[in-house]
C-alpha cells in the first residue's frame, strides 16, 4: 500500500488476508440469465500474486463469471470471497472499502466520454481520496507513464485508438494501487503487436506492483504468455484449472478443440433440438465428462 | 382461444413491466433524495459542478426556444380569447381567461413538453449509451453510486430549472398576450397588468409552479429508468430515447389532469 493510498478516507476495511490465503475464493457459484442457467457450481481459488487466466469459447460463461467476481451481478447460489470478504453478503460500506482495493479494466475501456483521459483516471481518487487536485494530477500522470500513455492526458476518449483506450482503462484501474486487478478481454480487437505490448504491460504491473490478476480472454497466445494458471470454462462449468503446461497436456477433446481452434461438434440432443425449434426454454446442458476441478 | 390467451398474457406482462418501472422510478427518486441529503455526511456528496452543468443544459440553453414558444402561446391565447369572447361582446374579460390559462395550465404544460423532448431525450440517450458502453458498470466497480453520480444531479437540476423556465414562460406569454389585448381593447399595458394582478392569486401561481416541479421529476425519472434498461447497441439507444420522450409527455399530460382534478375538487 503506497503513501497515497494510506490517505484514503477511512471506511470499514476488509479483513486482512494472510499471505497464504487465497485472494479470491469462489464456491458453488450458480448464475442464471432469465430461466437459463449459465454457471453451474463453479469453484475457483486465486492465490496472492497469481495471474489467473479464464478462458473459454463464446457463451462459455467467462464474462458472467467476471461480473460475479467484481460484484456487478449477484449469484443465484454460492459464495464469492474477495480479500477475505464474502461479497454476496457484504454491507454497502464493506463493499465500498473493498472496491478501493480492486481495479477493473473493461473490454471497451468504459472511459467516461464526457471527461478527458486525465479526469477519467483521477475519478477514483477524487471520490475516495482527500488530495488536492495538483497531487491527483501528478498521480494520474504517473500511471499514464506506467501504461506508456504519457502526454495523452488532455485527449478525449473518442480521440484514442483501441490500444490507447485499453491502456488508459488500465491506468484508471490501477490509480488506487489495487491489490486485485481484473481484465476483461484485454487483447480483443487489437492487432498482434499492440496485443503483445498489453500482455507485457500486464506482466510488468504484476512484477512492479505485486498485484493478483484475473484475466478473461479467448486469445490463446496471450493466455499462454501471461498465465500462471488457466481456468477453462465450457458451457458454464469449469473443465480444468492448471498451469500452461498442464493445459497443453490435457487430453480432454473440448480443451483440445479450444487449443487447436477447431469448431466443436456438439452431440445433438433430440429433445433440446426440438425445444430450440419450438422456442421453448432449453434444458441446461449435460455435465461434461471431466470432473470440475478447483485448485 | 389461444389468441385470446396470448393477448391476455401480453397485457399481463405489460402491466407487470409497467409496475416494475414505476417502482424502479420511485426507488431512484428516494435514492437521489438520500444522496442529496445524506451524501455530504457520508463524504459522498452529489457533485455540484454536475448539477450546474445540467442546469445550464436544461435551463439556459432552452431559454431561446422557451421564449419563442411562450410568446407564441400567449399571442395565440389572446387571439382566441378576443375572438370567442367577442362573439358575446365580452372582450374585456379576455385578461381573466388569458391570465388563468397561462399561469395554471399552458406555461407549465408547454415547458414540460419542451423539456421532455429536449432534455429528457438527451438524458435518456446519455444514460443508455453509458449503460451500453459499460460506463455505469465502471462507476459501480470504482465504488461510485450511479444514482448519486448521474441521476441525482439531473433530477436536482431539472427540479430547479423547469419551474424557473415556467416562471419565465408565464412572464413572456402574458406580456406577448398583453401586446395584442392592449391594442384590441385600446387600454394601456399598465392597466392590462393591473387587471392580471387583480385576477390572479398566489394560489394560481403555486398551482402552475407546483405542477412544473412534478413534471420535472417525471421527465428526469422516466429518462433515467429508460436509460438504465437500455440494451442492444445503437438501436437500443434510439429505442429507449424515443420511449423516454413518449412516456414523459404521456405522463406529463396524465399527471396534469390528475393534479388539476385533485387540486380543484378540494
Amino acid at each position: 500500500m503506497t503513501a497515497q493510498a494510506s490517505q484514503l478516507t477511512s471506511a470499514q476495511e476488509p479483513a486482512a488476508v494472510s499471505p497464504a490465503a487465497p485472494v479470491i475464493r469462489v464456491e458453488g457459484l450458480q448464475a442464471f440469465y432469465g430461466a437459463q442457467q449459465v454457471l453451474f457450481d463453479v469453484d475457483l481459488t486465486v492465490m496472492p500474486g497469481e495471474i489467473m487466466v479464464v478462458m473459454g469459447g463464446s457463451g462459455s460463461g467467462k464474462s458472467t463469471l467476471l461480473r460475479h467476481l467484481v460484484g456487478l451481478s449477484r449469484p443465484a447460489a454460492g459464495r464469492v470471497e474477495l480479500l477475505g470478504l464474502d461479497i454476496t453478503r457484504a454491507r454497502s460500506m464493506e463493499m465500498l472499502a473493498l472496491r478501493r482495493k480492486i481495479g477493473v479494466a473493461f473490454q471497451g475501456g468504459a472511459l467516461f466520454s464526457s471527461m478527458n483521459v486525465l479526469d477519467n483516471i483521477m475519478l477514483p481518487l477524487r471520490e475516495h481520496a482527500r488530495l488536492d487536485r495538483k497531487t491527483m494530477e501528478i498521480m494520474a500522470r504517473l500511471k499514464l507513464e506506467v501504461v506508456n500513455l504519457a502526454g495523452a492526458d488532455a485527449l478525449m476518449p473518442s480521440e484514442l485508438s483501441g490500444g490507447m483506450l485499453k491502456r488508459a482503462a488500465v491506468a484508471r484501474a490501477i490509480i488506487m494501487d489495487p491489490t486485485l486487478l481484473f481484465f476483461d478481454e484485454p487483447s480483443a480487437g487489437l492487432d498482434p503487436t499492440v496485443s503483445s505490448a498489453l500482455d507485457d504491460l500486464i506482466l510488468k504491473l504484476r512484477e512492479a506492483m505485486n498485484m493478483t490478476m484475473v484475466v478473461v480472454t479467448h486469445e490463446l497466445e496471450s493466455a499462454f504468455k501471461i498465465a500462471d494458471r488457466i481456468t477453462i470454462l465450457d458451457q458454464g462449468r469449469i473443465l480444468l484449472v492448471d498451469d500452461v503446461a498442464g493445459v497443453r497436456r490435457s487430453d480432454n477433446p473440448r480443451i483440445q478443440n479450444l487449443l487447436n481452434r477447431r469448431s466443436e461438434e456438439t452431440e445433438v440432443d433430440a429433445q433440446a433440438y426440438l425445444q430450440r425449434l419450438t422456442g421453448e426454454t432449453p434444458t441446461p446442458p449435460a455435465a461434461t465428462n471431466e470432473t470440475p476441478e478447483a485448485s | 382461444m389461444t389468441a385470446m390467451l396470448r393477448v391476455a398474457e401480453g397485457l399481463g406482462r405489460g402491466v407487470l413491466r409497467g409496475a416494475d418501472e414505476v417502482g424502479f422510478a420511485a426507488a431512484l427518486f428516494v435514492e437521489s433524495l438520500f444522496w442529496a441529503v445524506l451524501g455530504p455526511a457520508r463524504r459522498q456528496p452529489v457533485r455540484l459542478p454536475a448539477v450546474f452543468a445540467q442546469m445550464l443544459q436544461i435551463g439556459l440553453e432552452a431559454l431561446p426556444i422557451a421564449t419563442v414558444l411562450a410568446a407564441t402561446i400567449g399571442m395565440m391565447l389572446a387571439i382566441q380569447s378576443l375572438y370567442s369572447l367577442g362573439l358575446f361582446g365580452a372582450e374585456h374579460f379576455a385578461t381573466v381567461g388569458i391570465g388563468l390559462s397561462v399561469v395554471r395550465e399552458f406555461a407549465p404544460l408547454i415547458i414540460g413538453i419542451l423539456i421532455a423532448g429536449r432534455s429528457g431525450s438527451a438524458l435518456a440517450a446519455r444514460f443508455s449509451t453509458m449503460m451500453i458502453n459499460q460506463e455505469v458498470d465502471a462507476l459501480r466497480v470504482i465504488g461510485i453510486s450511479p444514482v448519486r453520480f448521474l441521476v441525482a444531479p439531473a433530477l436536482i437540476a431539472m427540479m430547479i430549472m423547469v419551474p424557473a423556465l415556467t416562471m419565465w414562460a408565464i412572464l413572456v406569454a402574458l406580456t406577448a398576450a398583453g401586446l395584442l389585448v392592449t391594442a384590441a381593447l385600446e387600454i394601456s399595458l399598465g392597466a392590462y397588468f393591473a387587471d392580471l394582478i387583480s385576477v390572479l392569486s398566489v394560489n394560481d401561481l403555486t398551482h402552475g409552479l407546483g405542477k412544473s416541479v412534478l413534471f420535472a421529476a417525471l421527465i428526469a425519472l422516466v429518462s433515467a429508468v429508460n436509460g438504465a434498461l437500455a440494451d442492444g447497441g445503437a438501436e437500443g439507444v434510439g429505442r429507449r430515447t424515443t420511449r423516454a420522450v413518449v412516456h414523459s409527455i404521456a405522463a406529463i399530460i396524465m399527471v396534469d389532469m390528475i393534479f388539476a382534478f385533485v387540486v380543484t375538487s378540494g
